[in-house]
C-alpha cells in the first residue's frame, strides 16, 4: 500500500516537474520525459502488470491538460509499460545499463510514434531534422536523469515490496 | 490486461471525439491537485530568481551600470525618433481604418504555470479558469502582441495553443497592402524563433522585411487587428501569383510569464 502511494506521488511530482522546472529550464522546447523514465523503471522492475497500469496513469495525466485526444498519450504509454514488463525476466537488481537502454529505445519509439501519427500525416517529411533537433536531445536529457530517477523507483520498490509478489507474472515464468 | 486497457484508451478517444463529458469531471477532479502545486512551483522560481540577482558581484555591476548610462543616451535619442513614429503610426492607423484597436476589449490578466511535457507542442496552461469566465475560443495577448488562443477549460486553468505550436494556423493581414495571408507555427523554425506565413498576393511587391502582420476580419477564431508579428523575409512562391515567408512574432515564447485573455469572443455565423 505504502508502496503503490509513493509511485502515485512519484508521478505526481514528476508531472509536475516536467511541465514546470525542466520546461524553464531547457535551452530550446525539449525536456526531459520523466514520466517516462517512471513508467519504464517501474515495468522493468515489477513486469508488465504493473507497467501497464503506471503507465497508463502516466499518459492519463499528459492526456488530462495536455494532447489533442484525451487516451492518445494513455494508449502510448500503457504499451510501453507492457512492451518494458516483457523485460522483466531479466531485470537483474541495481545494474543501470538495461534500464538505460530501454529508456533509449522507448523514448525514441514514443517519438517516432509521434512523429508519425501527427506530423508526418500534416506532410511534415523532413524527418531528419526532427532527428536532430528534437528526438536526440530528448533522448540524451532523459536517459542521463534516468540515471537518478531508476534508483528513487528502485529504492520505493525495495524498500516497501509486498512480500506476496502480486503483479509478478510473466509471459515466460508462469507461476 | 492488455486488451482492456488498450480498449479503454481507444474508447476514451473515441468519446472525446463525440463530447467532452468524459474527460471535463476528471479534468475538475485534477485540475485541484496538480495547478495549485504547479502555481507555487513557479512562485518559488520566481522568488529564487529575484533573490541570485541581489548575489551579483559589485564589479560587474558597476560596469553594468556604466553601460547603461552610455544606453539610455542613445535611448533617448531613439525615442524622440519613435515619438516621431508614433505620431506617424497614429496618422496611418486612422488612414487604414484599423483604428478599433484592441485597447478597448476587456481583458483577464492571467500566469502561465505549465508547459506541455513534450517536446513537440508549444502549449502551456495558465492560472484562470472557467471560474474567472475564461471559455474555450478566447483569444490570448501577450507583450501587446496575440499570443495563442484557449483550447481547453477547467475551474482554475485553461489550456492555450501558441500561434507558433506546429498545428496552428492564423488567418492574417498584411498591414502595408491590407492582403490575406496564412500565419501557421513551425516546429523546425523553433530554433530561430520564426513562424511561416503563406499565399500572400503581392503583385506590385510592397510587402517588405518589417511589415507588420495582424489577424484579418475574415478569422474564424480570432478577433480583427491583433498583431501578430513582422515580416522577417519575403520570397515567391514557384506558382509566382502568392509570397510567402516568415515573420518574427511580437511575443517572445520563450519566456513567457504573464498573458491577457480577452473576454469577448469572434462573432460567427451562430
Amino acid at each position: 500500500m505504502m508502496r503503490k502511494f509513493l509511485l502515485a506521488l512519484l508521478l505526481w511530482v514528476s508531472f509536475l516537474l516536467q511541465t514546470t522546472i525542466f520546461k524553464n529550464l531547457s535551452f530550446t522546447n525539449v525536456a526531459p520525459n520523466l514520466l517516462l523514465i517512471v513508467t519504464v523503471s517501474c515495468a522493468y522492475m515489477r513486469g508488465r502488470k504493473e507497467g501497464m497500469v503506471v503507465g497508463f496513469f502516466a499518459g492519463l495525466l499528459i492526456d488530462l491538460f495536455y494532447g489533442a485526444f484525451f487516451g492518445y498519450y494513455a494508449l502510448l504509454y500503457v504499451l510501453i509499460g507492457f512492451a518494458v514488463g516483457s523485460f522483466w525476466d531479466v531485470f537483474f537488481d541495481k545494474d543501470i545499463k538495461m534500464p538505460l537502454l530501454l529508456v533509449g529505445i522507448t523514448d525514441f519509439a514514443l517519438n517516432l510514434i509521434i512523429y508519425a501519427t501527427r506530423f508526418l500525416v500534416r506532410g511534415r517529411l523532413r524527418f531528419d531534422l526532427y532527428m536532430i533537433e528534437i528526438i536526440l536531445p530528448e533522448i540524451v536529457f532523459t536517459m542521463i536523469l534516468t540515471l537518478i530517477v531508476y534508483r528513487i523507483v528502485y529504492a520505493i520498490n525495495h524498500r516497501f515490496e509486498d512480500r506476496s509478489k502480486e503483479g509478478r507474472h510473466s509471459l515466460w515464468a508462469k507461476e | 490486461m492488455l486488451v482492456i486497457l488498450i480498449i479503454v484508451c481507444i474508447g476514451l478517444m473515441a468519446a472525446t471525439l463525440v463530447s467532452d463529458f468524459v474527460a471535463d469531471p476528471v479534468r475538475t477532479a485534477a485540475g485541484y491537485v496538480i495547478t495549485p502545486f504547479q502555481n507555487g512551483i513557479n512562485r518559488i522560481g520566481k522568488f529564487v530568481d529575484q533573490q541570485l540577482k541581489g548575489f551579483r558581484d559589485s564589479k560587474e555591476l558597476a560596469a553594468e551600470n556604466e553601460a547603461l548610462q552610455k544606453r539610455i543616451g542613445e535611448l533617448m535619442e531613439e525615442n524622440n525618433q519613435i515619438i516621431l513614429d508614433e505620431q506617424e503610426l497614429e496618422r496611418l492607423r486612422r488612414l487604414y481604418d484599423l483604428d478599433r484597436s484592441y485597447l478597448e476589449y476587456t481583458k483577464i490578466p492571467a500566469e502561465v504555470i505549465s508547459r506541455d511535457p513534450g517536446s513537440w507542442y508549444s502549449t502551456f496552461v495558465i492560472n484562470r479558469g472557467t471560474a474567472d469566465g475564461i471559455e474555450e475560443g478566447m483569444n490570448v495577448l501577450a507583450d501587446g502582441g496575440l499570443a495563442g488562443i484557449v483550447t481547453k477549460t477547467g475551474q482554475s486553468w485553461a489550456e492555450v495553443r501558441a500561434i507558433i505550436h506546429d498545428e496552428s494556423s492564423v488567418s492574417a493581414m498584411v498591414v502595408p497592402t491590407q492582403e490575406n495571408c496564412i500565419v501557421s507555427g513551425n516546429l523546425q523554425r523553433m530554433e530561430s524563433g520564426l513562424i511561416d506565413f503563406s499565399g500572400l498576393r503581392d503583385d506590385d511587391g510592397l510587402v517588405k522585411e518589417g511589415a507588420a502582420i495582424v489577424t484579418s476580419a475574415i478569422s474564424s477564431e480570432y478577433l480583427p487587428g491583433l498583431l501578430i508579428g513582422y515580416v522577417a523575409e519575403v520570397r515567391s512562391d514557384p506558382n509566382r501569383l502568392t509570397k510567402s515567408g516568415t515573420l518574427t512574432p511580437a511575443v517572445s515564447f520563450r519566456y513567457l510569464r504573464e498573458v491577457l485573455v480577452i473576454r469577448e469572443k469572434k462573432q460567427t455565423k451562430d
